[in-house]
C-alpha cells in the first residue's frame, strides 16, 4: 500500500533524480564509454601502472591497520572515559574530515619534514627522514582516514548496552575478555563499516599525499597520483586507471555491505 | 559458607543501608517495592557497585571493605547472577552462552562446550545447544541464564527478578522449575523480587527492603500475618492500623478504638486485621461482637469467588466477603453499612 504522491514528493524526487544523473550516473558512464577498451590490456600491463596499483593497495592497507590500531583506543576512551575537554578532543579528531587534504599535507610537512617542528629532531637524532617516502604516504593516508574509523566506532561503543558487560564480569571474565568476547562482537558491524570507510578514504587520498610525500613512481605515487600524472600525458591511461580504482572500491564496499552491514 | 553485606552503598542520590546474610543452601528473598534499592543491593553484592562504608564477605573472605581499602572486582568474586532481563549474549549460541564462564576461567573450548551441554541436559535443554538464543522461549531463556550462572561453579548465586521478564501465563510453571533447578546450587542464594509469590515458592526466608532500609525479616507467613509497614500489609491484603494500647483498648492513631481479646501490652502497637475476619451487615448487628462501627462503602473489587469491600468511616477497613454476600447485602459504592469484628480476630503487636 503506497500513498499517492503529492507535488512535494514529485518535486523532491525530480531534483534527487537529476542530481543522481548529473553527479554519478553520467560521469561514470562517461568513464566507461570513453575508456580505451581495445588497448586496456596493454595499459594495465605497463609496469608503471601495476606498480601504482600495488603501491595503492599497500599504502591503503597500512593506513587501515594504523587507523584501527590507533583509532580503537581513541574511540574507546572518547566513548567510555569521561574527562574534561572530551568535546574538544572529539572535535580535534574529526578535524581531518573537514580540513582540505592539501592543508593536512602542508601541516604534516612542517611537522615531520626535514626541517619540520619534529622532523628536524628525527633527522638529527635518529637520521630519519619521513617526507617523500612511502611511510609519508602511509601517514598522509592515515591522517585523513583515521577519523572515519574513530567516529563510526565511538558512536557504536556509546550505544553498547553495558549490562551485557556486567553479566560477563559476573561470569568471571576479565576486562580484556569482556572486550574481546562481548563488546567487540556486539559492535562488529560498526568495526567493519568504520574500516571500510577508512580504507576507502585512504585508497582515494590525493592532496595530503602529494604535498607531504610527493609523486615518486614506485615510492609514493599511488593510483590517484598516477592518474593525475597520466592526465598530463595520455588521458586514456587516466580513464582506465580511474575505472580500476572505481572498480576496486565498489567491489570491496559492496561485498562488505552484504557481509556485515546488512542490505539496507 | 555465608554471603553477607553490612554497610552503606550509594547510587546517585539514593542511599542503601542494610545488613543482610545468607547461609549455604539457604535462599533469602529480598522483597520490596520498585525503587526500594533491590538492584543497588544486588550490584553491591556482586561488586558492580563498591560500598561507601561497611563490608561484603563470602565464605569468610572479604570482598569489599573500604575502610581497609579492600575490593575484589566482580570477575574475581565467584558470585553468579541471573539478571532481570537475562542478558544472554546474542552473538553466541546457547551452549557457548553457558560455556562463557568456563571459557573465561581458561577451560579449553571443547571441554567447556561439553560441560555446557551437560548443564543444558540437566535443565532439559540438551537439544537446544546449538540454537540461537533469540529463538528461545521465555522459559527456555531463563533456564539458559541459570545454567550460564551456575556452570562456572559460583560460591554464591544472585537472582534479580528472575521471572519478571516472562509472560504471566508461563510464570507459574517456570517458577516451579526454577525451584527445582535451584537445588543444584549448594551455596547461599539471594533472590531479589517484588513478587511475594516468588518469595513464597523459592525462598526460605524473607527480608523486606523499603526506601533503602530493611523494614522486616522472617518467614513470609509471619510477615504477612504481622506486617510492619503499609507495603508489607498490602502484600497479604491485610488491614494495618497504628494504635496506642491501653489494656485491651487500642486507640487508633487516626481516631476510633478497637477492642482486642489479648492485650498486647501498653504503648504504641500495630493492629493487623485479616479482611476475611471483617463482617458486613445491613443493620446494626445484635449479639456479642464488641467492635461495631458504621461506615460508607468506598470500593468493591472482585477476586474470583471473593470480593474485597473497602469501607470508609471512623475505622477504615477492607472486608473480604463472598460474591453471594455482595448480592444479599446489596453492596453499592456510597451505601451506609455496618462493620463488626470479633475481638479474637484482632492481632496487635508492639510497633
Amino acid at each position: 500500500m503506497s500513498r499517492p504522491r503529492g507535488p512535494t514528493a514529485t518535486a523532491l524526487a525530480a531534483v534527487g533524480g537529476l542530481a543522481l544523473a548529473l553527479l554519478v550516473v553520467i560521469p561514470v558512464l562517461a568513464l566507461i564509454t570513453r575508456a580505451p577498451w581495445s588497448s586496456a590490456a596493454d595499459i594495465l600491463g605497463e609496469p608503471a601502472n601495476r606498480t601504482a596499483l600495488r603501491l595503492s593497495v599497500q599504502v591503503s592497507l597500512w593506513a587501515l591497520v594504523l587507523s584501527v590500531a590507533l583509532g580503537f583506543p581513541i574511540a574507546w576512551v572518547l566513548a567510555r572515559v569521561p574527562f574534561p575537554g572530551r568535546r574538544v578532543v572529539r572535535a580535534l579528531i574529526t578535524l581531518p574530515m573537514v580540513v582540505p587534504p592539501v592543508v593536512g599535507g602542508v601541516a604534516l610537512l612542517v611537522a615531520f619534514g626535514r626541517r619540520g617542528l619534529v622532523g628536524q629532531w628525527l633527522n638529527r637524532w635518529f637520521d630519519i627522514q619521513l617526507a617523500y617516502t612511502t611511510t609519508a604516504a602511509v601517514l598522509a593516508a592515515t591522517f585523513v582516514s583515521l577519523p572515519f574509523f574513530v567516529v563510526t566506532v565511538e558512536a557504536a561503543l556509546r550505544g553498547v548496552d553495558r549490562r551485557y558487560e556486567d553479566a560477563a564480569r559476573t561470569l568471571g571474565a576479565s576486562p580484556g575478555t569482556v572486550l574481546r568476547r562481548v563488546t567487540l562482537p556486539s559492535i562488529r558491524g560498526a568495526l567493519a563499516a568504520g574500516s571500510a570507510l577508512a580504507w576507502a578514504r585512504a585508497l582515494g587520498e590525493f592532496g595530503a599525499t602529494i604535498t607531504f610525500a610527493g609523486s615518486f613512481a614506485g615510492r609514493t605515487q599511488t593510483m590517484p597520483l598516477a592518474i593525475n600524472k597520466a592526465l598530463d600525458t595520455d588521458v586514456r591511461d587516466a580513464i582506465l586507471l580511474s575505472l580500476v580504482l572505481l572498480g576496486v572500491s565498489v567491489t570491496v564496499l559492496a561485498s562488505l555491505r552484504d557481509r556485515w552491514l546488512g542490505a539496507a | 559458607m555465608t554471603l553477607s553485606l553490612a554497610g552503606r552503598a550509594r547510587a546517585g542520590d539514593f542511599i542503601l543501608q542494610v545488613e543482610l546474610a545468607a547461609e549455604a543452601g539457604e535462599t533469602v528473598a529480598v522483597l520490596g517495592p520498585n525503587g526500594a534499592g533491590k538492584t543497588t543491593l544486588l550490584r553491591a553484592l556482586c561488586g558492580l557497585l563498591p560500598l561507601e562504608t561497611g563490608r561484603v564477605e563470602l565464605d569468610g573472605r572479604v570482598l569489599d571493605d573500604p575502610a581497609r581499602r579492600m575490593f575484589v572486582p566482580t570477575e574475581a568474586r565467584s558470585i553468579g547472577v541471573v539478571f532481570q532481563d537475562l542478558l544472554l549474549f546474542s552473538t553466541l549460541d546457547v551452549a557457548d552462552n553457558v560455556a562463557f564462564g568456563l571459557r573465561a576461567s581458561r577451560v579449553r573450548r571443547a571441554e567447556a562446550r561439553s560441560q555446557a551441554v551437560a548443564w543444558l541436559d540437566r535443565v532439559g535443554l540438551a537439544d537446544r545447544a546449538g540454537a540461537d538464543v533469540r529463538d528461545l522461549s521465555g522459559g527456555e531463556s531463563q533456564r539458559v541464564a541459570l545454567s550460564r550462572a551456575l556452570a562456572p561453579g559460583p560460591r554464591a548465586l544472585l537472582l534479580d527478578e528472575p521471572l519478571a521478564a516472562l509472560d504471566v501465563e508461563v510464570r507459574g510453571t517456570v517458577r516451579r522449575e526454577l525451584r527445582d533447578h535451584l537445588a543444584i546450587h549448594a551455596g547461599p542464594c539471594v533472590l531479589i523480587t517484588h513478587d511475594p509469590l516468588d518469595a513464597a515458592v523459592l525462598a526460605d526466608r524473607v527480608v523486606v527492603l523499603e526506601g533503602g532500609r530493611i523494614t522486616a525479616t522472617g518467614a513470609l507467613a509471619d510477615l504477612v500475618a504481622r506486617p510492619r509497614t503499609a507495603w508489607a500489609a498490602e502484600l497479604g491484603g491485610t488491614n494495618l492500623l497504628p494504635a496506642q494500647a491501653r489494656g485491651s483498648t487500642l486507640a487508633l492513631n487516626d481516631g476510633g478504638a478497637i477492642i482486642a481479646a489479648e492485650p498486647p501490652g501498653n504503648g504504641p502497637v500495630l493492629v493487623a486485621i485479616r479482611p476475611a475476619a471483617v463482617a458486613l451487615h445491613r443493620t446494626r448487628p445484635e449479639g456479642s461482637p464488641r467492635n461495631v462501627w458504621e461506615g460508607t462503602v468506598a470500593a468493591v473489587e472482585g477476586f474470583g469467588e471473593r470480593v474485597r469491600v473497602r469501607v470508609e468511616g471512623q475505622v477504615p477497613l477492607v472486608a473480604e466477603v463472598t460474591t453471594a454476600a455482595v448480592a444479599d447485602l446489596g453492596l453499592v459504592v456510597g451505601e451506609r453499612i455496618w462493620i463488626s469484628l470479633k475481638a479474637t480476630e484482632v492481632s496487635a503487636y508492639p510497633a
